[in-house]
């Protein structure tokens, strides 16, 4: 493969500007990181802590394997989202290796609220669970929570992705063969008292843990019995006479510690890794790519220049690389995984969206999983385009991408504008991961095209009632929409309501990717099968 | 004037010799290697083109014997002798040895040698050029009197130093008056004994001081470029135990100053080939201060560092030099990318004094995968001999950050097999961990005052003894599989080789 030549200047003043763009808004989700880390603030992790437990991150350390990454998903969720109640939506996700084994890992964080399940809770707990059932991870849910979060029960429990959802997908989960384990750290009750009953297997901790259908008070108000919490639902009851749960422990590092040796025993063996050569890092450092792409999408630049500093060795094997060149795709090396990369250079056109076509077919025939760098302002508009099928072709790649049974991911690294979001597999395409880059933007279209299009309409209704259109009118429809198309489509708006997995550096991407791949291959491939392609 | 080298004698052991082998290959020069009658079978010997044995296992009687040497040179026709690092590399004598017989020398030439090698004279040549200097004198007068004198002048606490020589032997630590009398006899015994000269030089000792020293390289035309520095301040009796670069912490103003500092003591000195300049470095922010310490005329063990954050290669640049050519890059061509660090993997046993080991080496594996780099001087069924340094090998590891390569390196350490000998392995680990390493600079106190925490840490390792107890089973059983098919390759695996890589 051909290593990719750069033409970066990183002494030039146009690479340091953008360098430092990119990097206030890296301190910027920096900062929102730390805020989320932080749960329910220093009061409640006291509290938590004079309960004798661990914080959650401190579960994981204990839980997963010694030295290994965890690739923690949407840490950001429930940002800015009621009244910034619940930091990263009281729940932690991610994928981690433990006794050799990734698993998905679903971990209450008690100081938020009690652990209580807030929408943007429920959503995230069954993204996990979905990332579990396409990469066949086994699950571990370290549960320490009160269950739905009451005052918002209408948007929590009744719909169908909804609470009970959750249990819903354990049970699916786990007649499909991925296991499903519970450690019971806090209290479970009511629909919580599910998560552990539903688990294939389940631990407790001695003196903390508690599942039950009714709380002390329920029971109380029920039938006037007044019981401790331990004896209506502890773990001696539940592991010596009830069976709801199998393993008690004495506290939480030995809960943990038998959780571990518990997926030992899974024996699910991950399929041998295929083709995968000797990793090996880019030639070009991955931290200039906000110098080469900086903070201003209208800034055109070379998508090579992220991807040399993205794959290994900065090899890439260009594909069709003369014909639809606003769209970029070749193979590479990704820490030795081969990949099939779609990256946009410009507005899609027809000939980029059939070779983007093209180019799928090969690698969903191959079984090479594909990474879409993502940053489109839609495909092109116009009497000829329309005229040369532009709609038809995009349907074309929209189809392709539908239907590839390869793994895909993909990386919002600038814009993701209309049309363009589905061709280059947008959260609707259900890609096995995607992320964003702080500098990115997510809308249908970009605000001023909005704003614009709202006010020729209404400029032609008023012309048509007779009236007069004055630049204030124009001003009063224009200027809101492009405030609220600028909250809206900010990274931090999407990944709260987990229109994503997380927000990630450019640096990060690399490692992220790669853990990805690797998660990805858990699972077997289906055949591959496309639908009608409009000729 | 030098004319490229043809055919290169490489006048060492050792990692360092199989490094400088490996670049003669790249460049297409034919390597010569010596050894002793203990080395015959050793690595650098088959790795080279042509060996040739040139005396008995005692340093003194082959690697330290300058006219075997230069023999060797003349018999197999070789025009260069690289001398890497340790053994002849800072012998005046020998540089001009080479030159009397029309060898080319790869370093400078002997006359800088000897003018740095003098702590004396390379003081003088630094405060004439301006470069800071820590308060010291080597007095003319060397009996007790004298020194005290000397001493009460510097200000205590001080060193007394071999005036002859290098490496920690020879050197004494004075906090108070009272107890000079004693260090005095004591260094004066050691000087005499490793260097039959024991001349002492009187210097101020720095409060918690960080070692940083700077890379620079010089062509005959005397054009004079830094690679930018190291920090080595991880050491142990003046030992160094791990080295990064960049060195964290350092403001860009105090870089400047270093960097400068540096290439003007080489202006000064004449200084031609790689060479590093030695500070240290007290206190924080700008304000820093900036003191010379020494200048090594040679090679250093941790220069991959330097070529892995600048991606610059040091040997080949020595070589082109020592041809005569023209320095490879300019200054502003060469910039810093990401982190580097260096572990030294010794053959030792740091809960006993840090004895160093000896023995056959039944298992040795060496951890791979992206921004990972061994120099090693050993291979399975190898001999760890006695005789010489204890160095295995130096694993380096490159990262985008200081954090990754921190963690980078933790992941390989413990992947690092090396079963037969008993290392620093887990020491080493345990360094890199250290939660004063993790947040940034140490001084060089650091390691002394941390090491009883960290060997405590240590004790004894139940999954080194199951391993040992595999190795033996595997040894013993006929023609076992390496491994199943569903084992997971560990240098492919990203979940092994991020170490405990997160979202942060």
């Amino acid at each position: 493969m051909r290593i990719l030549p750069t033409s970066i200047d990183t002494r030039s003043e146009e690479f340091r500007a953008n360098l430092r763009a990119m990097e206030t808004l890296e301190r910027d989700l920096e900062v929102r990181r730390a805020r989320a880390r932080a749960g329910g603030g220093a009061p409640a992790s006291r509290r938590h802590a004079d309960r004798g437990k661990l914080p959650v991150r401190e579960r994981l350390t204990h839980l997963l394997d010694p030295d290994t990454p965890f690739l923690e998903l949407s840490a950001l969720a429930g940002g800015g989202m009621y009244d910034d109640e619940a930091p990263g939506a009281g729940l932690v996700t991610g994928i981690g290796r433990v006794s050799g084994r990734e698993v998905m890992v679903v971990a209450n964080d008690a100081t938020v609220k009690g652990g209580a399940y807030f929408p943007v809770t429920v959503k995230k707990h069954l993204r996990a669970q979905q990332i579990a059932f396409e990469n066949r991870l086994p699950c571990v849910y370290l549960v320490d929570s009160g269950g739905a979060y009451l005052p918002m029960q209408a948007e929590v429990f009744p719909d169908r992705e909804h609470f009970g959802r959750i249990f819903f997908n354990q049970g699916r989960l786990s007649a499909a063969g991925i296991p499903q384990i519970a450690v019971v750290l806090g209290s479970c009750t009511a629909g919580g008292a599910y998560v552990p009953a539903m688990a294939d297997e389940t631990i407790i901790v001695e003196g903390a843990g508690t599942i039950f259908l009714g709380g002390p008070p329920l029971v109380k108000a029920a039938t006037g019995e007044d019981v401790p919490a331990e004896e209506l639902g502890g773990a001696d009851v539940h592991t010596r006479l009830s069976g709801v749960a199998d393993y008690l422990a004495r506290n939480e590092v030995e809960a943990l510690q038998t959780t571990r040796t518990v997926v030992s025993t899974l024996h699910a063996v991950k399929p041998p890794a295929g083709d995968v050569t000797t990793p090996e890092d880019p030639r070009y450092d991955p931290g200039e790519i906000g110098g080469v792409v900086g903070a201003d999408l209208r800034r055109q630049y070379d998508v090579r220049e992220v991807i040399a500093r993205l794959v290994d060795g900065s090899r890439f094997d260009e594909f069709k690389a003369r014909y639809g060149p606003t769209l970029v795709t070749g193979f590479a090396r990704l820490h030795g995984f081969l990949v099939g990369i779609l990256a946009n250079n410009g507005v899609l056109l027809p000939e980029s969206a059939l070779k983007a076509t093209h180019f799928i077919q090969l690698c969903n025939l191959r079984g090479v999983p594909l990474v879409f760098l993502q940053n489109i302002t839609g495909f092109m508009v116009g009497r000829d385009y329309e005229r040369a099928g532009i709609a038809k072709h995009g349907a074309k790649m929209v189809h392709a991408v539908a239907n590839a049974v390869v793994p895909r991911f993909s990386v919002i690294i600038g814009g993701s504008f209309g049309a363009g979001n589905y061709g280059m597999c947008g959260r609707a395409y259900d890609p096995r991961l995607l992320w964003m880059w702080p500098n990115g933007r997510i809308s249908v279209m970009g605000g001023p095209q909005a704003a614009s299009v709202l006010v020729t309409v209404k400029r032609d209704q008023q012309t048509r009632r007779g009236g007069g259109f004055t630049p204030e009118d124009e001003a009063a429809i224009r200027d809101p929409i492009l405030a609220r198309y600028d909250h809206e489509g900010s990274p931090w708006y999407a990944t709260a309501r987990l229109w994503d997995d997380g927000v990630i550096t450019a640096a990060e991407t690399r490692p992220a990717l790669a853990l990805g791949l690797s998660m990805a291959a858990n699972a077997p491939l289906a055949d591959p099968k496309f639908g009608v392609f409009r000729m | 004037m030098a004319a490229p080298i043809r055919r290169l004698l490489v006048a060492n052991r050792g990692e360092i010799a199989l490094r400088i082998i490996r670049a003669c290959r790249e460049l297409g020069i034919e390597s010569v290697a010596v050894c002793s009658t203990a080395d015959v079978r050793a690595p650098h010997v088959r790795a080279a083109d042509r060996a040739v044995t040139i005396g008995p296992p005692h340093p003194r009687d082959s690697y330290l014997n300058a006219g075997a040497i230069i023999d060797a040179a003349r018999g197999t026709g070789a025009g260069a002798i690289h001398p890497g690092y340790g053994f002849l590399s800072e012998d005046p004598d020998m540089a001009a040895a080479c030159a009397g017989a029309g060898l080319v020398w790869v370093g400078p030439p002997a006359d800088v040698i000897a003018r740095l090698g003098s702590k004396i004279e390379a003081r003088r040549l630094m405060r004439g050029a301006g470069v800071p200097i820590v308060p010291g004198e080597t007095p003319a007068d060397q009996t007790g009197v004298g020194l005290a004198a000397a001493a009460e002048r510097v200000g205590y606490p001080l060193l007394l130093k071999a005036s002859a020589g290098g490496g920690g032997r020879g050197m004494r630590t004075v906090r108070a008056p009272g107890r000079l009398r004693q260090a005095i006899s004591e260094a004066r015994r050691e000087a005499e004994s490793a260097f039959g000269n024991g001349t002492l030089y009187v210097e101020r000792q720095l409060i918690r001081p960080r070692h940083v020293e700077v890379q620079i390289m010089a062509d005959d035309t005397g054009r004079v470029v830094h690679l930018h520095e190291r920090d080595c301040s991880i050491q142990r009796r003046h030992q160094k135990v791990v080295e990064e670069s960049p060195a964290p912490g350092l403001t860009p103003a105090v870089r400047a100053r270093l960097t400068a500092a540096a290439v003007s003591a080489a202006r000064a000195a004449g200084y031609r080939n790689a060479g590093t300049v030695e500070f240290l470095v007290e206190g924080a922010g700008d304000a820093a201060d900036i003191a010379f310490l020494e200048m090594n005329t040679r090679l250093q063990v941790e220069h991959p560092v330097t070529e892995l954050v600048t991606g610059r290669d040091l040997v080949h640049a020595q070589l082109a030099v020592a041809g005569g050519g023209a320095l490879p890059w300019s200054q502003d061509e060469i910039a810093v990318r990401g982190h580097a660090i260096e572990c030294r993997v010794y053959a030792e046993r740091p809960a006993e004094g840090f004895l160093p080991d000896a023995g056959t080496l039944l298992r040795y594996r060496e951890p791979a995968g992206p921004g990972i780099r061994v120099d090693a001087g050993v291979v399975e069924g190898g001999v760890v001999s006695p005789a010489y340094d204890a160095l295995l090998a130096k694993l380096v590891v490159h990262g985008e950050t200081r954090g990754r390569a921190l963690a980078r390196a933790r992941a390989a350490l413990a992947r690092y097999v090396v079963l037969g000998v008993r290392t620093n392995l887990g020491l080493l680990s345990r360094i890199l961990g250290h939660p004063r390493v993790a947040a940034g600079p140490v001084d060089t106190g650091f390691l002394e005052t941390t090491l009883d925490d960290l060997l405590a840490e240590g004790g004894e390792d139940p999954a080194l003894a199951l391993a040992a107890a595999l190795a033996v089973d595997a040894r013993l059983s006929p023609r076992a599989p390496e491994a199943g098919p569903s084992a997971p390759d560990a240098v492919r695996d990203p979940w092994s080789t991020l170490g405990g890589w997160r979202l942060a």
